[in-house]
Parts: C-alpha cells; sequence; structure tokens
C-alpha cells in the first residue's frame, strides 16, 4: 500500500497567450486554463505505481476556487481524492510561499493517512521555475528526485524507491529511502484516455477546499509576507531591429539564396574583422 | 491643510494592461481584473495603496489626496541584516572534471556586478579533486574560491552538495549567489534557497544593481516571455538567481589572475546519505548538448507540412556546418525530439548564425534565438513575426528556397568558409 500525493496546477494554456498588436496588450480572455502537462504526466505516474503496488493517490493544488477544474481532470486519471488550497492569504505568493503552503497542505495529509511519496511535474510552463518541488522536498526532509523519466522498482518491505533521471549527459539511476519526492518529465509515460466511469466520477466530484486556517502554518510566511521576492517592474521585451527582406523568394528562389549567401559571407566577414 | 475627503482610488482604464499584479498584491480582494482591465471593488477597498505600488503601467491613483500627500506611503526598509552580507558568488558546476561553460558565463556577469558593488567575487567548487577547477574560476574572473573537496561529492547529489553550499553562505554570508539554471542548477538552488528562507529567480536573462538600493535587479521573462519582469529580493539573503547557459558572456581566459583558495569541509560522511547512485548510462546523440553551444543552427516549424520536412533541415544544418533546431509547435506535434527544441521551454541559444525556416515566430520561440548574432528567416508569410527580428528575410516557399540555398551552400563551401570565420571571429 503506497500513500501518494501528487502536486499539480492549473495554468494558461501559455502557448496561447498572444499580444494585440494594435494595443501591444496581453489577450488573456479566453486562454484557456489547463492542467500543467508536467503535473499530468505525474499524475499517471502515481496511477500506475497505484496499479502496480497498489494505493492511495490524492492530487493536492493551490490556486483560486476555479483550480478546482484541474483537480477534477486528475480524477478522470483515475485519482482517488483531491484537495485544493485556496485562501486570499495564499495570493501573490512566490516559489517560496507556494512550498510553504503545499508543504503544510501534504503535512496534513500524511497526519491523516500517512504519506510514501510525493509526485510533482518538473516545473510549470507558465513560470518555468522548477523550485517549487525542490522546495516541498527540503521543507519536508525528503530526499528529492528531480526530472524522473522513470520509476525502477518501489521495493515496500525495505522502503526504497530507484528512479531513472534525465540529465544533460545521460540517464542517471538513483536510489532513496522513503518517503521521497519525484519529479517527473513527460519521458515518464505515455498519457491514456480516461476511463468512462473515472469520467463521470470526475463531473459529480468536489475537491475539499482548505483554507490558510486549516493548516498548520504560521499566516507570516504564507502569500505575498512570505514571498521574499517582488516584481518591481514589468515592461515589453526589448526588440530587435528588422532587418533586409530579400526579394524573388516566390519567383526566383534561387537568386534569393545566392543573394542572402552573399549578405550571409558578407556580414560574416565584417563582424570577424571587428 | 489638506481638504479631509476620503481619499478614493481611480483607475485609468485605457493604461490598465490586464497584468494582475494588483490583484495578486491586493489584501483584501478589492481589485480584479475583468476582461482585461482592472476593476475596484469600493465595498472592500482600504485604500492601501499597494496595489498602486505594483501597477507597472501607472494607471491607479487616489483621488481626494492633495499634491504631496501621496507620497507618505511606507518605504519598505532594507534589513539591518542585509549590510552584514557582502560578496558576489557563483556555483561553479562541474561534473566527471568538466567545468559547465555556464560558470565561466555567470563569473563573467558577476565579475560586473562585483565591481559595481564594489565586493569580492567568488567561485563555490564542490567535488572530489576540484583544486583544477578552482584554479581556473581565477582565470575567468573569480576573486576568491571557497572549495569543499571530498569523495562524497564525486558525483552531484542534491542532499551532501546542498548541505556544503548551504554551510559555505552561513559562514560567509554572500550578498549574491549565482547558480547556472542547468538540470544540476536548478536542482540545487532551489534546495538552498529553502533552506536559507530566501528569494530565489529562475532563468534571469539580466542582471544588474539599481543604483539606489544596491540590490540586485532579477530580470526575466514572463508570460513565455511577452512581457519581462524585473523581481528584487528586499530583505532577505543572499539574493538568488539562476541564468540559463549562453544567456551571459563568459571574460576571456586569463592565466595571469590567480584566486585566493579557502577549503573548508564537508562535514558529512558517506553513511549519512540516504541517496545512492546505482548506474549512468551517457548519451550516445550528442545532438542535443551541441545545440547551446552550436555556432550555426537551422531550425524548422510548422511550416515544415509534415515530419519528413526535418530531413531537409538537415541537409541545410549539414551544408552550414550546423546543427537541427525546432519550434515548439513541431516538438508538441511529435515530429522531432524536445531534444532539438528551441526557445522558452527548449534551449536558449545564441550562435553566430540561426536560419529559422517555416517558424512563425511566436514570442517563445523568439525569447530563446533572438540574441543570435546573424538571424534568416524563410516564411512563407510575409507578415509572420519571425521577419521583425531576422537580419535577413524571404518570402518564399521553403521548399523551393532551402534546397536552392543547400546545392549553393555545397557549391561554395559555405561550411569551411563559416568555419574559419568562427574561429577567427
Amino acid at each position: 500500500m503506497l500513500r501518494m500525493v501528487v502536486c499539480v496546477k492549473q495554468v494558461p494554456d501559455t502557448t496561447e497567450v498572444r499580444i494585440d498588436p494594435e494595443t501591444n496588450t496581453l489577450i488573456r480572455e479566453g486562454v484557456p486554463s489547463i492542467l500543467n502537462p508536467f503535473d499530468a504526466h505525474a499524475t499517471e505516474a502515481a496511477v500506475q505505481l497505484k496499479e502496480k503496488y497498489g494505493g492511495h493517490i490524492t492530487a493536492l493544488s493551490m490556486g483560486p476556487p476555479q483550480a478546482a477544474e484541474a483537480l477534477k481532470k486528475c480524477i478522470t486519471f483515475g485519482v482517488d481524492q483531491a484537495v485544493l488550497l485556496s485562501d486570499r492569504a495564499f495570493a501573490g505568493s512566490d516559489t517560496l510561499a507556494t512550498s510553504c503552503a503545499v508543504t503544510a497542505g501534504l503535512r496534513k495529509i500524511a497526519q491523516e493517512d500517512g504519506l510514501d511519496l510525493v509526485l510533482c511535474g518538473k516545473q510549470a510552463i507558465d513560470g518555468d521555475t522548477a523550485q517549487v518541488g525542490p522546495g516541498i522536498a527540503s521543507r519536508l526532509g525528503f530526499p528529492q528526485i528531480t526530472y524522473a523519466i522513470g520509476i525502477d522498482k518501489i521495493e515496500l518491505d525495505q522502503r526504497t524507491i530507484k528512479v531513472h533521471r534525465r540529465l544533460e549527459r545521460g540517464i542517471e539511476t538513483v536510489q532513496a529511502p522513503l518517503p521521497a519526492l519525484v519529479t517527473c518529465v513527460e519521458e515518464m509515460n505515455e498519457l491514456r484516455y480516461a476511463s468512462l466511469p473515472n469520467m463521470i466520477r470526475a463531473a459529480r466530484y468536489k475537491p475539499e477546499v482548505w483554507t490558510a486556517a486549516d493548516l498548520d502554518v504560521d499566516e507570516e510566511s504564507l502569500g505575498l509576507h512570505g514571498s521574499p521576492t517582488v516584481v518591481a517592474r514589468i515592461f515589453a521585451p526589448p526588440e530587435r531591429e528588422p532587418g533586409e527582406m530579400i526579394p524573388g523568394g516566390a519567383d526566383d528562389p534561387a537568386g534569393a539564396a545566392a543573394s542572402l549567401l552573399d549578405k550571409l559571407l558578407e556580414h560574416l566577414a565584417a563582424g570577424a574583422g571587428e | 491643510m489638506a481638504k479631509k475627503n476620503k481619499p478614493t482610488l481611480q483607475i485609468e482604464a485605457e493604461k490598465c494592461i490586464g497584468c494582475e499584479l494588483c490583484e495578486a498584491e491586493c489584501p483584501f480582494d478589492a481589485i480584479h481584473v475583468v476582461d482585461g482591465v482592472a476593476v475596484i471593488d469600493y465595498e472592500k477597498c482600504k485604500v492601501c495603496r499597494k496595489c498602486i505600488t505594483v501597477c507597472p503601467t501607472d494607471c491607479l491613483y487616489l483621488e481626494g489626496v492633495e499634491e504631496g500627500e501621496e507620497e507618505k506611503q511606507p518605504e519598505i526598509a532594507v534589513s539591518t541584516e542585509a549590510g552584514e552580507y557582502s560578496g558576489v558568488w557563483v556555483f561553479v558546476e562541474q561534473e566527471d572534471d568538466q567545468v559547465h561553460p555556464v560558470s565561466w558565463e555567470l563569473l563573467g556577469r558577476g565579475r560586473a556586478l562585483a565591481d559595481t558593488l564594489t565586493c569580492e567575487l567568488a567561485a563555490m567548487v564542490l567535488g572530489h579533486n576540484v583544486q583544477a577547477a578552482a584554479t581556473e574560476s581565477g582565470y575567468y574572473g573569480a576573486d576568491r574560491a571557497y572549495v569543499i573537496d571530498d569523495p562524497v561529492l564525486q558525483r552531484y547529489r542534491t542532499a551532501p552538495c546542498a548541505s556544503g553550499c548551504i554551510t559555505l553562505i552561513r559562514k560567509y554570508k554572500p550578498e549574491i549567489v549565482l547558480v547556472g539554471a542547468t538540470t544540476l542548477g536548478r536542482d540545487l538552488a532551489g534546495a538552498i534557497a529553502t533552506e536559507l528562507q530566501t528569494g530565489l529567480t529562475a532563468d534571469c536573462t539580466g542582471l544588474d544593481i539599481d543604483q539606489e538600493t544596491n540590490l540586485l535587479r532579477q530580470t526575466r521573462p514572463a508570460f513565455g516571455g511577452n512581457i519581462m519582469a524585473t523581481i528584487l529580493t528586499r530583505e532577505d539573503r543572499p539574493q538568488m538567481a539562476t541564468v540559463r547557459p549562453r544567456v551571459m558572456e563568459a571574460l576571456p581566459r586569463d592565466e595571469s589572475r590567480s584566486v585566493a583558495t579557502v577549503a573548508e569541509p564537508l562535514g558529512i560522511t558517506e553513511d549519512q546519505i540516504a541517496t545512492k547512485i546505482t548506474g549512468f548510462q551517457p548519451d550516445t546523440d550528442l545532438d542535443a548538448p551541441n545545440l547551446q553551444y552550436a555556432e550555426v543552427i537551422c531550425s524548422g516549424g510548422r511550416g515544415l507540412g509534415n515530419p519528413a520536412g526535418f530531413k531537409l533541415i538537415q541537409e541545410l544544418a549539414d551544408a552550414f556546418g550546423g546543427v537541427m533546431g525546432a519550434s515548439r509547435a513541431t516538438v508538441d506535434a511529435g515530429w522531432i525530439s524536445h531534444d532539438h527544441q528551441v526557445g522558452q521551454t527548449g534551449s536558449t541559444v545564441r550562435p553566430r548564425l540561426y536560419i529559422a525556416c517555416g517558424i512563425s515566430g511566436a514570442i517563445q520561440h523568439l525569447v530563446g534565438m533572438q540574441t543570435s548574432d546573424i538571424i534568416v528567416a524563410i516564411n512563407s508569410d510575409p507578415n509572420a513575426s519571425i521577419f521583425n527580428v531576422a537580419d535577413y528575410g524571404i518570402v518564399g516557399d521553403l521548399y523551393q528556397v532551402v534546397p536552392e540555398l543547400i546545392r549553393l551552400a555545397k557549391e561554395r563551401n559555405l561550411k569551411e568558409a563559416l568555419l574559419g570565420q568562427t574561429t577567427s571571429g
């Protein structure tokens, strides 16, 4: 029996965030919210582990009330229960404050149900920080195993886990004692289609909501108060000077290609002389 | 004396960009972004002015306040503790006696920061038999190297390495700590910052010192690169940031520079570490690591139309002596592996020459390649945003233009020409 928690985040589908070319502002309306893709792989990993070893899975998220949708998505994967940490006290959290609140949620789950394994996505696609997973591991004092591409095996008797990690120059295999925290990359697994019973269950499911008052945590370490970093300024990215259009691409591709090569060689020669 | 009308918060809606910073800052749940514009809930607003301080476009203001009065907002004091901290540190990442070049790039930037602050630049070197790396850090600009040399650190593991770094930071109190945003660096930095309960800003593309406060201004792309945000760690120390490879520039290696070495013990033995490395399978496909440091990159996008189009891109890359890149759309579609992805969620690259074929130029792609020396774009859509950043653009069918380019590049032996240029330049 493996008691698992998957930490997930609802994110805007950042590939669809656009700038209005006329007003130069962000178009936020109509941008769909999705379950962070890496977290989907972490959820699937938990479900596969449950199928193999037996166990219980809780999906845990922090966010506004509408983040319940991401948790319902987890239910379609086959997660047993879902908890949403939602409170104004959490608003404006940076990664340090986020890991504080999520850790408090994990401690509560651990007290009530026990905890062997925490699974996270390697990072969220909106912030790309990859900092919350290690932050949680550090606070809980769990070994952290980041960039996992596969869970080799879990020895329930010895209470160990063996994981393959994707590093820049190869694949590393590590063994750590349970409880542990694993962050997953997309190579971890292929997502499956949700089963009909799980979809029906998800449609009706209402995640439990915990506020700051439900957690054993110092409010000073949450939200804006608990965030050492502040956003001082926001500005448009600097633009590169537009360059030269080489004509003829449509009716004389060979000519255009030749002209491009001439210019490139000239440009490179000038650069080398600097 | 000012009239005692109760001040109210107002908004110039035309200036609002809907960034939601005010919404996040408001302690009273009194301001919300609705349809891209901030809306004030006057029932809840306590006129605390916090939203005004964070608004990037200055679209929020108070009405019913006399001139000058609004200046009386409480300044966030820099804690006295910050004064004890001094020095800019760079974590030197190394594996199998090889230092990751991002470490030297960070020393290059760190040198400028340390000079502005008139403090020391130090390298933090942890590993086994790392004296050579410590000496080398001096050649790249470090004044001092803090070294922990221990067999336990032979191969990187989070717990012992983080513990060593934390010991050094607590003892010597650097003001700034920079770490490469690599797989290893991201694993490490989050663990250190959490234990030290300090701020950590990921993937910075700009680092400089605020002249008034001496704070580290950490600039990074947000919202998929649509906007840039400058982040400060006001009170907690050290101020920590990660930076991707190829974003900063290393100083030229100077063997005449020497470095003072300070050695410290790790204080942990192997039997105290629960995590064991039981195997390592090195990659045989060397394409991926080459992308970041490639001098020439030829990339394909959705305009290829199908996965087979990457054969043509590979041929182009071969003709130019470069490596093959790809846009996120093609990776998401499963046309090519993630190793080739350039952009916000892929690699940041800075080649001498970047050729984008059939890439529209989504912002998340541009943030990963726009510091390339020369950018060439080939696209059938004359309005593609890639042309806004390209030095040279050709509007046309890539399946007509690229084969010509390959033929001519081979004929004129461009590979050799580029090789000569890049080694001398």
